[in-house]
C-alpha cells in the first residue's frame, strides 16, 4: 500500500511539473491582460528544441537554455502581434499553436543524426535525485523529495511567484495593468512594457514546460509529445482563478488523473485506453462548468478585467 | 486669499493651442491659477475644458503654447511628468483598479515605496491625510466595496499622497449627492487653505458660485472671460458660457393627466452582480404626464428602465400598460404594447454606430408596411422615411446614408429620439436623455419631451440632473437603493429636500 501511494505520488508530481510550469506561465501572461492560447505550440517547440540541442551538444543545460529562449521568442511574436499591432489575441494564440505544432513535428523528423528522425533517440536527461535528509522520509521521501532539478526549482518558484504577485510593487503593477490598464497608465506604469515583459516571461515558463517533457518526464522525443497539456494548462488557469498557489492544487489533481491512468492500465483494466485518455479533458470541461457557475456568484475572483483587450491610450476629444 | 496676495502663480498656461482632426479644441488659451485659491473652469460640453486640463495633466501635448509651473517652463510628456511637477488630476471616469485595495491604488506606480511596500505604514499615512483634509475612507477596503463618493476621495488621496500641490478635478460633483457635494466643497477649501491650487471643471453655475474664488469661462476653445465670483452672477456667467441670453425656464403648460398609462407595482429585480437592485418599486404614470426619477447613479435607475423595457427580468412585481400585464415579456412584445425607450447608453444600446442613419431610424418601423414589403425591405420607402425624420427632427447630417457614429452626440440623440417618438404608442422611457449634450441639443430634447407629453404621452424620465427633473417633471420619485423614498411635486419642494431623499431619507408622510 505504501508503495502504491509512493508511486502514485511520484508520477503525479512528475506529470504535474510541466503542467504547472505552463500554467504559471499562462497565469502571469493573463494577469497582464494578454491571453496566450499558444501554450500548446510553445511547449511543443520547447520540447523539440530542448531535446535536439541537448542531444547534439550532449549538454542538457544547453538544451534547457535553448528551450527557454525559444519559448520566450514565440511569446515575443504573440506579444508583438497583440500588444503592438493590437491583433486579436485569440487568433494570434491559435496561430502560434498551429505554427508551433507544425514546426515541432518538422524538427522531430529532421533534427536527428544526419537529418533523420528524433523519435526513439536516447539523449541526456534530468535524473531524479533524492534530497539529503528529506529524501529519507517515509512515503514523501522517495516521491516528493526524489525528483529532478526542474521539479525542485518549481518548489521554489511557486512561493516566489505568489509573493511577487501580491507583495511587491512590481506585482501590484502587473495586477493593475491586467485589471485597468488606463488607471495604471495614468499612474505612470508603462502598460506596453509590462505586457511585453510578462508575456515573454510566460513564454519562457512554457518553454521550460516543454523542456521538462522531453528531458525529464518522457526522456525523449515523440510526435505530439505535449498531448494537449497546453490546453489543460489554460483550463487550469481558470481552475486556479489566476493564483499561483491554487495552480499547484490544479496541477496535482490533473497530474494525479494522469498517474491513475497509468496505474489502471498497468493493472490491466478492461476499460478501453481511449476512455482513460479522455478523463483529463472530461475533468477540464467539468471544472470549466463549475467555475463558470461559481463565478456568477464570486465575480471578484474572476479573470483580470482587461484580459484579451488591447490597450490604446485615447487621444480623442 | 486670491489674486493679490501671492505674487507668483502656481500655473501659467500661455497661448495653449490643441488641434484634433477637424476640431480646434483649444485656441490660444491663457490661464493663471494661484496657490491658495479654488478656480472654476466653466464652459459647455465641447468648449475645450477637459482638453485644456488634459494638456496640463500631461495626457495631451499642446500643438502650441507653453506651461509654467511656479514660474518655470515645463514640458509635460506624460501624467507621470505632471505628477513629478506636483500636478494631479481626478478624471471624470475614475482611474481606479476595482480589485485592489484603497492603499494599493494609492501607491500604484510610485517607486518611492520600495520593492516590497510596507502596507501598514502606507495605511497610517493615508489615514493621516484623510484626517487632515476630511476625506474619510478605509485604506484596507477594496475599491469595488466603496460608494462613488468614497471612490472620488480615493482619487483625491492618490494625488495628495504624491504631494500634488496643483489639483484638477473634472466635473467632480456629477456623481455626488448634494450633501456629498457640500463635503467635497469643504475639502477643496481646506486644500486651498493649505496653499494648494485647486482647479475644477464644471458646467454648473451654482457650483461655480458656491465653490470657487475665481472663474475662467471657455467657449468654443477660447477664453471669453476670467472673473472673481464675488464680482459676477449666474446670469452673466451663463451668457458668457453660451454666448447669448439663456432662458432658465422652459415653457411648460400645466399637466392634464388622463388615465393611468403605465403602472409599476412592487417591482423587484437583480443587478448584474446578482444583488437586489429594485426592492419593491411602485408608481403610476398617467397619459399626458412626466414622472421624473431622481437619484444618485447606481440606485436602481438603470435596472428600472431595463425591466420596464424587457431587457432585464423582474424577480417580482408587475408592469402594466393600460391595465395589460407585460411583466417579463420580450422586448418586442413590449414595443408592440406601446413602450418606447431612449436608452442611457446612446451609442452602445440606442444606435448601431456603423449603420447609416436611415437604417438606425428604421430599426423599429421596418417590420411593418410601408417599410416592409412582405419579408423584404422597401429601400426607397426607408429613404423617404429617413428623409422625413431628418427634416422633422432637424438632424444635422450630410446625408441619411451617413453612418451614425460620425454624428455629434446631440445629433445622435436626435436620431434616437426621432425613431422612438415615431414608434411610440403612448409611453416613453427616457434614460439620461440629455447627458453629454450641449445647451442647444439639450433644449431641443427637452422641448420634444414636453411636446410628447402635451400630445398625451406618459413619460418616465430618468435623469441625474436635478434642474432638468424640476423643470420637466410633473411629479418626481426619488430612488434610493432600489426603493422609492418619496414622490414630490417640483413646485412644492426644494432641491435640498430631494437631496435628502437621494441620500436615503424618506419623505415625511
Amino acid at each position: 500500500m505504501e508503495d502504491l501511494i509512493t508511486s502514485i505520488l511520484t508520477i503525479t508530481i512528475r506529470a504535474g511539473t510541466s503542467l504547472l510550469y505552463a500554467t504559471l506561465g499562462e497565469i502571469y501572461t493573463e494577469r497582464s491582460g494578454v491571453l496566450n492560447l499558444g501554450v500548446e505550440g510553445t511547449m511543443m517547440v520547447g520540447a523539440a528544441t530542448a531535446f535536439a540541442v541537448a542531444y547534439h551538444s550532449d549538454n542538457i543545460w544547453l538544451g534547457l537554455l535553448a528551450a527557454l529562449l525559444v519559448g520566450g521568442l514565440m511569446a515575443l511574436i504573440h506579444a508583438f502581434l497583440t500588444i503592438s499591432l493590437r491583433a486579436d489575441q485569440v487568433v494570434s494564440g491559435l496561430a502560434i499553436t498551429l505554427f508551433g505544432t507544425g514546426l515541432a513535428s518538422f524538427m522531430g523528423q529532421r533534427l536527428g543524426p544526419g537529418g533523420t528522425t528524433m523519435v526513439g533517440l536516447q539523449g541526456p536527461a534530468f535524473q531524479r535525485i533524492p534530497l539529503p535528509v528529506l529524501g529519507d522520509l517515509p512515503v514523501v521521501g522517495p516521491s516528493v523529495f526524489t525528483q529532478d532539478v526542474l521539479t525542485y526549482f518549481l518548489y521554489l518558484l511557486v512561493p516566489v511567484l505568489w509573493f511577487y504577485l501580491y507583495k511587491t510593487r512590481f506585482g501590484l503593477h502587473l495586477r493593475a495593468v491586467g485589471e485597468n490598464p488606463q488607471a495604471a497608465d495614468v499612474m505612470g506604469v508603462n502598460v506596453t512594457t509590462t505586457r511585453y515583459a510578462y508575456t515573454i516571461f510566460g513564454g519562457v515558463l512554457m518553454g521550460m514546460a516543454g523542456a521538462h517533457l522531453s528531458l525529464g518526464y518522457l526522456k525523449g522525443w515523440a510526435d505530439n509529445i505535449t498531448g494537449g497539456r497546453g490546453w489543460i494548462a489554460i483550463a487550469l488557469v481558470i481552475f486556479a482563478m489566476w493564483d499561483p498557489i491554487r495552480a499547484v492544487i490544479g496541477a496535482v489533481l490533473f497530474g494525479g488523473i494522469n498517474a491513475l491512468q497509468f496505474r489502471m492500465q498497468a493493472a490491466g483494466t478492461t476499460i478501453p485506453a481511449s476512455f482513460l485518455n479522455m478523463t483529463p479533458y472530461f475533468f477540464t470541461i467539468l471544472v470549466l462548468v463549475m467555475i463558470t457557475w461559481w463565478e456568477v456568484v464570486r465575480k471578484r475572483v474572476g479573470a483580470p478585467a482587461a484580459l484579451g483587450i488591447p490597450y490604446v491610450r485615447e487621444e480623442k476629444r | 486669499m486670491g489674486i493679490e496676495s501671492p505674487p507668483s502663480p502656481a500655473v501659467q498656461m500661455r497661448g495653449i493651442t490643441k488641434r484634433f482632426p477637424g476640431v480646434l479644441a483649444n485656441d490660444h488659451v491663457d490661464l493663471e491659477v494661484y496657490p491658495g485659491e479654488v478656480m472654476a473652469l466653466l464652459g459647455e460640453n465641447g468648449a475645450g475644458k477637459s482638453t485644456l486640463m488634459n494638456v496640463l495633466s500631461g495626457l495631451y501635448r499642446p500643438d502650441e503654447g507653453e506651461i509654467l509651473i511656479h514660474g518655470w517652463p515645463v514640458h509635460l510628456h506624460s501624467p507621470r511628468d505632471a505628477i513629478a511637477h506636483g500636478i494631479g488630476m481626478v478624471h471624470q471616469h475614475f482611474m481606479l483598479v476595482e480589485t485592489l485595495t484603497v492603499a494599493e491604488n494609492v501607491i500604484l506606480g510610485l517607486d518611492t515605496v520600495g520593492w516590497v511596500p510596507r502596507m501598514e505604514e502606507v495605511h497610517r499615512q493615508i489615514e493621516a491625510l484623510s484626517e487632515q483634509y476630511g476625506l474619510r475612507v478605509d485604506p484596507t477596503a477594496y475599491i469595488w466595496q466603496l460608494s462613488v463618493g468614497e471612490q472620488q476621495r480615493v482619487e483625491i488621496l492618490k494625488l495628495l499622497y504624491r504631494g500634488a500641490d496643483i489639483l484638477i478635478l473634472d466635473e467632480p460633483t456629477a456623481v455626488l449627492t448634494p450633501q456629498e457635494s457640500a463635503d467635497l466643497s469643504r475639502t477643496l477649501r481646506r486644500m486651498a487653505d493649505e496653499g494648494k491650487a485647486v482647479i475644477f471643471i464644471t458646467h454648473k453655475l451654482d457650483e461655480v458660485m458656491a465653490f470657487a474664488d475665481r472663474v475662467t469661462v471657455l467657449r468654443a476653445g477660447k477664453v471669453v472671460a476670467t472673473l472673481r465670483t464675488a464680482e459676477t452672477n449666474k446670469v452673466e456667467l451663463a451668457r458668457l458660457m453660451v454666448g447669448r441670453e439663456v432662458l432658465f425656464r422652459l415653457e411648460k403648460r400645466t399637466c392634464q393627466p388622463g388615465e393611468v398609462a403605465l403602472e409599476v407595482k412592487d417591482l423587484q429585480a437583480l443587478n448584474d452582480k446578482g444583488l437586489p437592485a429594485l426592492r419593491g418599486v411602485s408608481f403610476q404614470i398617467c397619459a399626458g404626464e412626466i414622472l421624473g426619477i431622481a437619484g444618485v447613479a447606481g440606485n436602481g435607475q438603470r435596472e428600472l428602465a431595463e425591466v420596464i423595457t424587457g431587457l432585464r427580468r423582474a424577480t417580482g412585481g408587475s408592469v402594466r400598460v393600460y391595465g395589460r400585464d407585460i411583466t417579463n415579456r420580450s422586448p418586442r412584445e413590449i414595443i408592440e404594447a406601446g413602450i418606447s425607450h431612449i436608452p442611457g447608453d446612446r451609442v452602445g444600446v440606442g444606435l448601431v454606430p456603423n449603420l447609416p442613419i436611415s437604417d438606425n431610424l428604421a430599426m423599429k418601423a421596418y417590420r411593418h408596411p410601408p417599410l416592409a414589403r412582405g419579408p423584404l425591405l422597401d429601400r426607397s420607402a426607408m429613404r423617404d422615411f429617413a428623409r422625413r425624420l431628418v427634416e422633422a427632427f432637424r438632424i444635422a447630417t450630410p446625408s441619411p446614408q451617413t453612418p451614425a457614429r460620425l454624428l455629434s452626440g446631440g445629433n445622435q440623440q436626435r436620431v434616437v429620439l426621432a425613431r422612438e417618438i415615431t414608434a411610440s404608442k403612448g409611453i416613453l422611457v427616457a434614460v439620461y436623455p440629455t447627458r453629454g449634450l450641449d445647451v442647444g441639443a439639450t433644449e431641443a430634447v427637452r422641448k420634444a419631451l414636453l411636446e410628447e407629453r402635451d400630445k398625451g404621452a406618459a413619460i418616465l424620465l430618468i435623469s441625474e440632473d436635478l434642474d432638468e427633473l424640476m423643470q420637466l417633471s410633473d411629479r418626481i420619485a426619488v430612488l434610493y437603493e432600489g426603493q422609492v423614498m418619496g414622490v414630490v411635486v417640483p413646485e412644492e419642494t426644494t432641491p435640498e429636500a430631494i437631496g435628502l431623499m437621494m441620500a436615503g431619507q424618506r419623505a415625511e408622510e
